[in-house]
């Protein structure tokens, strides 16, 4: 049995077992702080993963350092709280091991994209088969507030008390160069939105690489209000949907169409209509790299899945295949006659 | 006296001599041959002349002749250098013997000369009396330049040349295109047929036959690579090559090197790569636990990755990751999910892989870390070797992070020692540092194959259920004998747990930040490593009896130093000998050893680091001899120094 996407189910004559997000609990107390952003992922993720059809103990979550990087502790499942920056290399050493386990990285802006940048890359353009939660808070919480890769250019933060003055890194933006071949955008406090996303990284064979705006309530308080309230949510941001034109707006009466080499957002209803919107085409690598040009204010920002492509080879699977090509070929090679080597001669 | 003198034995023969030497009269029909015990060649030419293949030829060659025998190739760090330049030049250097040898020799006996800068860097090793065979045709105008002589400059013009050598300039280039006149192939392919020119005219030099190095130019270039072509002028040079040593009449003699008497068994040429890329499939088999050999190229560890790529077939697979720190992390994801983690690199990368060898070590999972050490720091010397590493092995992590440590004392040796180190990682599971060095890598000798079906099983086990008495697991319950803690994998219903890198409660594995705990983990952690003696074997002492000497050593000097000893006893200076392969924890009886001599000697290639390990831990006084000079000792040179040490007394 395999679900619409390819992803591998059990057995069909294999007993699913029925769990519950609490079965994804562990003993451990939660230390986020009250309000953190993440208390919401969690919940999101612990009761996401019952729906596919996976057991237990299948599951490992690794993470790298940081307040996100706790979160291996919190689920009930197998899980590695690595060091700052490689949980990439530690997943992708776990999937080449074992690739029929479900591999989760959770972790932060700080470690994904900064100390991590490089294994963040790699791992993309490998398209190994993990789903990576970015939980994206644009600043340093655990080491007490410092300014990070994402933070806004002039954020004024302990380290940089007279404003940063280098650029935010996209994350989005930086899986589609790195050739990733699952690239969407969440909202913590969005649990329902969430978990449609990680449903589908989950059936994406190969890297999902999944950004998720959290609140850090501590030291970056309502960094991504604007697009993450109720009332502003629809102004602000646009969700993309296979097939659907790219309309926005609380009245549904905004668009995004493609002109003049570019997109530009369009008021409906006058000189233009729905047919003059952009569809969305997740396949489509080109539009997807605009849309994640899209920042707020200029734009709504982009939600959703805005990139996916199955059919890339997950990096896993073509090692099982290939080394089950060698045995193949090299059936009857044993140990013993590579000892030998090529040339050998007798003594005595 | 001979022309050649045996390295390290015997002063050298008196200088200006070309013996003729008549004794040992033989059935060849065109000239006499003379036997040797020992000879070391060594060839060298541009790095693009192919000196590794030729040294390498001639090696199998003698291998299969039933020599002892001790490589040490020695190329440059650069690619494809300025050709004709002396940072560009290739040499290989290859001892052969009729009996048991230890080291590719101290003092070149025979040099082949391809160009002015290899002449040039390689004269000065050349014993007195020895054999020079230059290639004359490539002394051009141009080539002197670029070889930094002074215009107008010919070392061949040197009269002295011919008066402290058996000296021969050959035109090489010549008689190769000449020889090869007949042939369709361009001016460059027949160029390339030099090396094989001055390779024939070697093994007629040595009574050698051409078989081995017919067949293997046949596979690699007529079946390989689909050039029959290429194999047909490269054997005709060989053979021309040959024919010319036979009737030109250069050498008065040819010499005999007779087969090694060795153990009685089957044998094969191995380098310590080979051996290395062995152990790790011998592993694979006897824990049968797949192995990932995860790594990122760096000399000279790049060879151990390019062999292991190869054994898919063999339960063992390899990712190449994007940086040293990535490669160790992917093994240690790979040890959480039931592989063995095996991590390859040199002594820059090892420095990179320090914080997660420190995770390893709290995660308590099996790693093996191979260190084929160089010449450092930094980039350091990257194809020369040395063993300065000892201490960032012992230390360069940050907290209290023991690791097991062992190093293989020769090349063969690798196979026995990669086997003891998973063993070792299995048993303890923490991370295991493998010292090779470049020396043992790149170099080669004579290997009896193994019984495979006698090399013990290693244990490995994954529990599925808790341990008796307790409901659910404690990842941190330990084993009371080893203190090691249960290698459970992700995929194991109902025990599910996490790992991580915060200090864990013991037998809980919660994180915790309990100071005594704390204390508890960090001296559980220390203990486990050291019981790890209950599974390494004593010490043994080589002692001939009436000293109070010790010269004891580790890694790739093991070679040199039973060379020294052996020189030393045969001039009737009893000492004793030991060759430390378990660095941490050490075997059990070295302390009671180290108490019974008065004079504890330890050459290293480095400042003197065991020698600092052996002084803390037994504060006993010991005397360094210590060589940082890219290459291991010389016979002769050390044997010296320890009689130094021994008439000077205690430090
Ligand atoms: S510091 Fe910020 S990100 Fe960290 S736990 Fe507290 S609220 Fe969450």
């Amino acid at each position: 049995m395999t679900t619409e996407n390819g992803n591998p189910a059990k057995d069909a004559d294999v007993q699913l077992p029925t769990l519950k997000a609490k079965d994804f609990t562990t003993d451990q107390d939660v230390r986020w702080c009250p309000g953190c952003g993440d208390y919401a992922v969690l919940a999101a993720v612990r009761k996401t993963l019952p729906t596919l059809g996976r057991n237990k103990e299948d599951f490992v979550f690794v993470s790298g350092i940081g307040c996100a990087a706790r979160f291996p502790y919190y689920m009930e499942t197998y899980g590695m709280h690595s060091i700052h920056g490689r949980a990439p290399a530690f997943a992708t050493g776990i999937k080449i091991a074992n690739p029929e386990l479900d591999v989760w990285l959770v972790s932060g802006d700080g470690d994904l994209l900064s100390i991590g940048g490089n294994h963040t890359l790699h791992i993309m353009r490998r398209n190994v088969d993990v789903n990576i939660i970015l939980l994206n808070n644009r600043i340093y919480g655990l080491t007490k507030g410092q300014y990070s890769p994402t933070s806004e250019r002039g954020k004024v933060t302990k380290s940089t008390p007279d404003g940063s003055i280098d650029s935010p890194l996209n994350p989005l933006s930086l899986a589609l160069g790195a050739d990733s071949t699952f690239v969407a955008r969440g909202i913590d406090i969005d649990a329902k939105h969430l978990t449609v996303l990680m449903q589908r990284g989950a059936a994406h064979r190969g890297t999902a690489f999944i950004e998720v705006y959290q609140d850090c309530n501590i030291f970056n308080h309502q960094a991504w209000f604007y697009a993450s309230q109720k009332e502003s949510r629809p102004e602000t941001t646009v969700e993309c949907v296979h097939g659907e034109p790219l309309v926005f707006g609380a009245e549904g009466d905004k668009g995004i169409r493609f002109h003049d080499g570019g997109l530009e957002v369009i008021q409906l209803g006058g000189e233009y209509t729905v047919e003059d919107c952009m569809v969305h085409d997740e396949r489509n690598r080109l539009q997807a790299w605009m849309l994640t040009r899209m920042h707020y204010p200029e734009f709504p920002e982009p939600l959703g899945v805005l990139y996916c492509d199955p059919d890339v080879p997950a990096y896993d699977a073509a090692l099982q295949e290939q080394v089950a090509h060698v045995r193949e070929q090299r059936a009857g090679q044993d140990l013993a006659g590579l000892v030998q080597g090529k040339e050998t001669w007798d003594v005595g | 006296m001979d022309a050649f003198s045996r390295a390290g034995s015997g002063p050298p023969p008196p200088i200006g001599t070309c013996p003729v030497n008549t004794e040992n009269p033989t059935t060849a029909a065109s000239s006499q041959i003379k036997d040797m015990d020992a000879v070391a060649i060594r060839f060298c030419g541009d790095s693009g002349d192919g000196m590794q293949l030729t040294g390498g030829q001639f090696t199998t060659t003698s291998a299969l002749f039933g020599n002892d025998f001790a490589t040490f190739p020695d190329f440059p760090a650069e690619i494809r250098a300025p050709r004709g330049t002396t940072f560009g030049v290739s040499g290989f250097q290859v001892q052969f013997a009729d009996h048991h040898i230890h080291t590719p020799g101290d003092a070149v006996n025979a040099l082949v000369a391809m160009n002015p800068a290899a002449f040039k860097m390689n004269i000065s090793d050349v014993e007195p009396g020895g054999v020079v065979i230059v290639n004359e045709d490539e002394f051009t105008k141009v080539n002197l330049k670029k070889a930094g002589y002074a215009p107008d400059e010919n070392p061949l013009d040197d009269e002295s040349l011919s008066t402290r050598f058996q000296f021969r300039p050959i035109p090489i280039s010549r008689l190769t295109r000449e020889s090869l006149a007949d042939s369709e192939m361009g001016a460059k392919d027949v160029d390339r047929c030099r090396n094989m020119y001055a390779l024939g005219l070697v093994y007629w030099l040595f009574d050698r036959s051409l078989d081995t190095t017919i067949d293997y130019l046949e596979t690699y270039f007529g079946a390989r690579k689909n050039k029959p072509e290429v194999a047909a002028i490269n054997v005709a040079a060989l053979k021309a090559g040959y024919y010319f040593g036979e009737t030109a009449e250069l050498f008065p003699v040819q010499y005999k090197v007779n087969p090694a008497p060795l153990e009685a068994g089957t044998y094969r040429k191995i380098s310590g790569t080979e051996a290395t890329t062995l152990g790790f499939a011998a592993a694979a088999e006897k824990s049968g636990t797949d192995i990932l050999y995860a790594g990122y190229p760096i000399t000279p560890a790049s060879e151990l990755l390019h062999g292991l790529s190869a054994l898919k077939h063999l339960g063992i697979r390899t990712f190449q990751a994007e940086d040293e720190i990535a490669a160790v992390c992917a093994a240690i994801g790979a040890s959480f999910a039931g592989n063995l983690g095996v991590t390859g690199t040199s002594g820059p990368g090892l420095a990179l892989k320090g914080e997660a060898l420190g995770l390893a070590t709290m995660l308590e999972l099996p790693l093996v870390v191979v260190d084929v050490q160089r010449a450092g720091p930094a980039t350091g010397m990257p194809t020369k070797t040395e063993q300065a590493d000892l201490l960032q092995a012992m230390y360069g992590r940050s907290g209290e992070t023991p690791c097991v440590i062992v190093a293989p004392s020769s090349p063969s040796d690798c196979f026995e020692m990669v086997l003891e180190a998973v063993r070792l990682a299995f048993r303890c599971m923490c991370p295991v540092l493998f010292l090779s060095d470049g020396s043992i890598a790149n170099g080669a000798e004579p290997w009896r194959l193994p019984d495979l079906d006698a090399i013990e099983p290693i244990p490995v086990t994954h529990p599925t259920e808790p341990a008796p008495g307790d409901e659910r697991l404690n990842p941190y319950r330990r084993d009371p004998d080893t203190l090691s803690r249960p290698w459970v994998i992700p995929g194991t219903p109902g025990l599910e747990h996490r790992v991580g890198g915060l200090e864990k409660q013991d037998v809980t594995g919660n994180v915790s930040y309990d100071g005594d705990n704390h204390q508890h983990m960090v001296e559980t952690r220390a203990e486990k490593v050291h019981r790890a003696q209950a599974i390494i074997p004593p010490l043994e002492v080589d002692d001939p009896g009436d000293t109070d000497v010790l010269v004891l050593g580790w890694g790739s000097t093991r070679g040199s130093i039973i060379g020294a000893v052996n020189g030393l006893r045969e001039e009737g200076v009893p000492v004793a000998m030991a060759h430390i392969r378990h660095l941490n924890p050490f075997p059990s009886n070295l302390g009671e050893i180290l108490e019974k001599y008065s004079t504890i000697i330890v050459p290293e290639n480095n400042t003197g680091q065991l020698r600092f390990l052996l002084q803390g831990k037994y504060l006993k006084p010991v005397i360094g001899i210590n060589e940082l000079k890219g290459r291991s000792f010389q016979v002769a040179e050390l044997r010296d120094r320890i009689r130094t040490c021994i008439d000077e007394g205690s430090p």
